[in-house]
Order: structure tokens, then sequence, then C-alpha cells
């Protein structure tokens, strides 16, 4: 048998086979890895459009519905041929996403309790059949089972053919219909008011995800391969706003798990490969869950600790300001003590909110302990003692709320003011020269010294 | 003024929607008259929406045909823009604003054909028009809700039709679109276009509009302002709930009879 866990028992033993895998010297490997990489770039590809619609757990529904058409086709021709197992994979799937519709259709039953009944039982009957082709003893079932979690090193150069023929039309497809998929999936009800026949495009959408699970079953598995289709596309969505850019990620995301998960199982040539296309997707999915730019976890992390930071700062500024406006004297010194008095917080932020001023130029220390506003820091703490009081006169005058309840609402106000809004505001209002406690407004800057 | 011979923009003959069996508008018959600014009112669950939809073929009809300029519905559908309701797409989606306005343009692009040069002038024209030229490359979720809905306005003018449905245009935005909204509106009558709107601020309909229709399940009345827009007639539409009419429904729903067939 022409497989390559038979080609790779026969190959010359100078490199060791972690190695000797890259060297790609064997046509067989050659063919398998990308066959595999195919694969994992269409199922990325067409994955985007499920995910877009809302479509991922159908595709989890559809790709376990392929294994009773697995099994039957087996059945009824004897043989592994792959068009006749992709045959009936598809027929299985169609079989199965039909049956959602109907029963969320016409009976009381929601679409996703469809799913998962329809998920469930057409993997039982395919458990089932399984189980009777393996103790039917007919020798060509061999490998029969290797369809549940996938085994890159188990296709024949038939297998991998058929897949990769069926990927490039599959992209192909994809890359014709771009415009009318995307639209279809943004806003189904446009598309159909302008003529477009959307029930055609979303059944070749539909076509589309069952052909990439089915094509996947080998090498992946009727259990995982929805995973592939949604994982590289969820991962994309992080890294870009661009529909484009997002496909062409999330199929380079697919290749590179595919490339991971055939190098692991040439490596332990009993090791499925589904599961490590899976992982290695998953890995991708962690990193860019944490690590995009924008999107991701740490940036979101970042952007709260960067507002929680200037917040903190802004307060202190503008406590030392409102204490030197008390006693008519900005050098006026203050404790840390005196600054909690005015302002929740514990002492060690304080402290080292404080040491942060400092080293920007803000606030001295003229004596240990003892903190006033630099000239520059006076500054700053006039525009956001400005912002406050006329957020304040605005909320009195325009919203006709009560004094006494405008002061927590210009607390958070004065950290987002920007300088256009300041220049609205003070226009509406007629630069007012006192807010409604009667404090003065101290006068805006000349430009240049904004912050 | 009305000339009989010339096909009217949409003619509504006893259109009748029922959803789940349940009908949700009954016996609508109306003519929307070219050049005219027409708002579409009832209160909630009064069919507004369903109408449109109807007339687009986006739901089925339970009796009754829709003609646009004479012809059925079907196959000249295109010659209508569309303004869905804002909540009815994902504006998560990957795509800019310049983008969702090209999409307007498909209409006029053969089967898997990009859109051209031309095409993407003609888009940036109209987001210019509502006032969003400056966010075009702008990621659509970035936009607010206001700026959403006239990225949709710029998409149907993007359409370059005569005639226009839009699905409560006016609701949740800020004081800018509406007041882009309006001189769009106004833009479009002078230019001899019809242009119907699904509204809500009863308030401003003499203001804003020609026409009313007024909707509460079955048309209570349509035409002119001056004359359809009375307290007889919206005490009519709002006023006492129809109760015979939901009741009827209910136990047409109940017993899954088809209405109509």
């Amino acid at each position: 048998m022409n497989t390559a866990g038979a080609i790779l028992a026969s190959a010359p033993a100078a490199l060791p086979p972690w190695l000797d895998f890259f060297t790609f010297r064997d046509t067989n490997i050659r063919l398998i890895f990308a066959g595999c990489v195919l694969l994992g770039l269409t199922s990325g590809v067409i994955g985007c459009f499920a995910l877009l619609r809302k479509r991922a757990l159908l595709g989890d529904a559809l790709a376990h519905s392929a294994l009773p058409g697995v099994c039957v086709a087996f059945i009824l021709t004897g043989t592994k041929n792959p068009v006749v197992i992709l045959a009936g994979a598809t027929i299985s799937c169609w079989i199965g996403a039909i049956t959602i519709d109907l029963i969320s259709r016409y009976t009381r039953v929601k679409s996703e309790s469809a799913l998962g009944m329809v998920l469930s039982v057409f993997f039982g009957l395919g458990i089932l059949l399984l189980t009777y082709i393996q103790k039917s003893g007919n020798a060509a079932q061999a490998g029969l089972d290797k369809f549940l979690f996938g085994q890159a090193s188990s296709m024949l150069d038939r297998d991998v053919w058929t897949l990769a023929i069926a990927g490039l039309l599959m992209l192909a497809a994809v890359a014709l219909a771009y415009k009318e998929f995307k639209l279809v999936s943004f806003d189904p009800g446009f598309a159909f008011s302008i003529g477009l026949s959307t029930r055609v495009i979303e059944t070749a959408l539909a076509t589309l995800t069952v052909l990439a699970v089915a094509i996947g079953l080998q090498a992946v598995g009727v259990v995982l391969m929805a995973a592939m289709l949604v994982t590289p596309a969820a991962s994309a969505r992080y890294w870009t706003d661009n529909l484009g850019k997002m496909i062409i990620l999330s199929g380079a995301f697919g290749a590179i798990a595919g490339a991971i998960g055939t190098y692991i199982s040439y490596l332990g040539p009993r090791m499925p490969t589904g599961p490590w296309m899976v992982v290695a997707a998953t890995v991708v999915f962690t990193v860019s869950l944490l690590f995009a730019p924008r999107r991701g976890m740490l940036a979101h992390m970042l952007q709260l600790r960067r507002i929680r930071r200037k917040t903190t700062e802004e307060n202190i500024i503008r406590t030392l300001y409102v204490l030197g406006e008390r006693h008519n004297d900005m050098t006026k010194t203050s404790s840390i003590a005196t600054l909690l008095e005015f302002r929740s917080m514990n002492t060690m932020t304080a402290e080292r909110t404080l040491d942060r001023l400092i080293a920007r130029g803000l606030v001295q220390e003229p004596a240990e302990g003892m903190f006033a506003l630099t000239p520059e820091g006076v500054a700053r703490g006039a525009r956001l003692t400005r912002l406050h009081r006329l957020w304040e006169v605005y909320l009195t005058r325009k919203l006709e709320l009560a004094p006494d309840h405008v002061h927590d609402d210009a607390e958070e106000i004065e950290h987002i003011i920007t300088p256009e809004l300041e220049a609205r505001l003070v226009a509406s209002l007629n630069d007012p020269g006192e807010d409604p406690h009667a404090q003065r407004i101290p006068p805006a800057l000349e430009p240049g010294r904004a912050i | 003024m009305t000339d009989t011979t010339k096909p009217v923009p949409i003619e509504v003959h006893d259109l009748t929607v029922a959803y789940r069996h349940r009908p949700v508008l009954w016996d609508v018959d109306v003519k929307f008259p070219e050049g005219n600014l027409i708002a579409i009112c009832g209160p909630n669950g009064a069919g507004k929406s369903t109408l449109i939809k109807a007339i687009l073929g986006l739901v089925p009809l339970a009796s009754g045909n829709v003609t646009i300029f004479g012809k059925p519905a079907n196959g000249v559908r295109k010659l209508v823009a569309y303004v869905p309701q804002r909540e009815s797409v994902d504006w998560d989606f990957p795509t800019t604003a310049l983008d969702v306005v090209l999409m307007g343009r498909y209409g006029h692009l053969p089967l898997f054909g990009r859109p051209r040069k031309r095409d993407k002038e003609i888009a940036r024209h109209c987001l210019d028009k509502v006032g969003m030229l400056e966010f075009a490359n702008r990621q659509i979720s970035q936009l607010s809700g206001g700026q959403q809905q006239r990225v949709f306005l710029a998409r149907a003018l993007a359409q370059q039709t005569r005639v226009y449905l839009m699905d409560e245009p006016f609701a949740g935005v800020d004081a800018a679109t509406e007041k882009a909204i309006v001189t769009l509106l106004r833009e479009l009558r002078e230019q001899g276009c019809t242009v119907a709107v699904v509204h809500h601020d009863l308030q401003s309909v003499p203001e804003y509009f020609d026409s009313v229709m007024l909707l509460n399940l079955r048309m209570i009345a349509f035409g002119p302002v001056e004359t359809t827009f009375t307290t007889e007639n919206l005490n009519k539409t709002y006023g006492g709930r129809l109760n015979l009419l939901t009741e009827v429904g209910e136990k047409l729903r109940k017993q899954q009879w088809n209405a109509r067939g």
C-alpha cells in the first residue's frame, strides 16, 4: 500500500524523522502535506462566512451528520473511493441540514434544539453503522474509523487529489462570488430587494460549508471538522476590520493549523491528525484573543490601565489645584493625608501617582511628604477645573438639574472633554464666569498649552 | 394632478399578510402617487414594516398583489430602494461605511461583477450628501447610531432609483441626522421621487410629509396630510384597540388556518 506510513518505514534513516519531514523528499509526504494545508486554507476561508452569518454551530451539526453517509456509501459500494465517500458525506450533510430546517419551520422546536437533535441522532446512527461494518468482517473496511478523528497519513494519492480539486474549486467559487456572498452575509433583506436571488446564494454558501466539512473528513474527522471552520475565522476577526483581509488571514491560520497537524501526525503515525490541527488552530486563536491590537484582551487591559492612571493623575492635580485655590496660594503644600481627605484612593496609589507627576514636572515636593503643583501643573489643574465647572454649568442650565446633583457627573466628564467640545460648550454657555456653586471658572489657556 | 393613464410608482391591491397563519395586515389597497413624501403611521404592531416588506417581497403575501410602475413587483423590484431598520443588521460586520454604500451599486452590476471606479465615485458622492464623507473608511461598528442610519440612506441613494421605502429612519437618531434626513427627503421630492417612510413621531408628520397613510392591521386612511391627518382618523388608528379583528386573527392562528388559502 502506497500510504505515507508505509513510505515512512522504508525511508532512509540518514535524518531523524522530525527533520526529514522538512526535506519533502518523499512525494507522498509532499502530497499529504499540501493536501492538509489546502484543507485548512479552504475551511478557513469558507468558515468566515459561516461565522459572520452566525451559522457556526450549523457547521458542527453538518460535520456530525456526515458519518452515516460515509458508512452507507461504503456499505453500498464496498470501497473507500474518495469520490464515493465525498458524495455519501455530502448527501448525508444535506439531509441533516434540510431536517434541521424542516423541524424548526414546521414544529414548535426552536432551531438550536433542532440542531442539537440532528447532530446527536445522525452521529449516533453513524456510529451504529460503523460498528455494523466493523463486525461484518469486510477487509476493505479497515481505516473507516479514522473518519472520527482523522488521519492524514492514511490518505492515498487519490484522496489527496480529490480533496485538492474540490478545495481549489471552492476557493474559486468564493473569489468569483465574493461580492454576492458578502452582501448576503451582511444584509440578506437588502440583497433580495435589489433583485439578487438570495435563496440561490444562501444555498451556495450552505453547499460550500457542507463540502468544506466533507473534504476534511479523512484528515480531520467528523468530530472536530467544525472547529476548523470556526476557529481560524474567529481568530482572524481579531486582527482586522476588513472582510477581504479577514478571509485571507483566516485561510492562512487554517493552513498553518493544517501544516502543524500533519507534521505531528507524521512524527507519531498513530496520532490522529484532527485533534492536532484543532490544537494548533486553538493556539492561534488564544494568541489572537490575548495579543491582537485593539480587539485583543491585552490591548483592552492596557487601554483601561492608561485611562485609570490618567484619571488618578488628573484627580490629584485637581485636588492640589482646588486646595491652592482655597488658600489663594498655589505654592501651598499639602500632605498625602490631606489629599486623601478629598479623594478616595489608597495611600500607595497616591504615592506612586505623585512620583509619576513629580517625574513629569507637574508636581513638586519642596519638603519631605509635602506636595504642591509646579507652574505647569497649575496650568493643567486650571484647565481640568475649568472643564469640571463648565460641565456643571451646562447641566444646571441646559438640563435643568439641581446644583447639588451635578458634581459627580462633572467628575467623570472633566477627563474626557476635548478642546473641540470645550469650545462648543463655551459657545453654548456664553463663556460663564462662575459655576453653579459660585466658584470662579479659570479662564481658557492660550492655544498650544492645552493638554 | 393625477394622470390616470400614467402608471403609479407603487400600487398595492387587496394585500393580506399572515405570519404563522395569523393575519397582520388585512386587505390593504393603496396607490403611492409620484413625487410624494408619504408617512406611514400607526401604533406598534400595526403592520407598518410588514407592509414595506410585503411590497418588496420579503414576506409572503397571503393574497393580493403589488405593482411597481404598472408591472408586477417580481422582476422590477430593484426600481425600489430599500432602507431597512438599522437594527436589522449586525454592525460589527467587518466592513467600512464606503463599502456598505457601494452595496447600493450592486443592483447595477452584473452577477459576479466588481464595482468600478465610477461606482466608487457615486458611493462617495452619496456619502457626501448625507454628510458622512469624512467617515468613508471608518469601520461601521465605530459609527454612532445616527451615522449608521445615514450610511443606510446613502446606500439607498447610490441605487439611483425613483422610489424609496424607508423603515423608521428617524428612530433613535440625533438632531444632526434628523436634519440631514429631512433635507434629503425634500431634495428627493424636488427630483420627483416618491418616498414612503415608516414614521413614529406624529408631531412632525405635517412638517415633513405631503401624504399620510394611517395603518392599524388594515388601512384606516390615505391621502394628503391636510385632509387625512385629522383627529378623527388618528382616533380611529390609535384609539380603541381593534378588539374584534385581533381576536379573529388569534383564532385563525390557533386553528392554523391559512388566511385566504
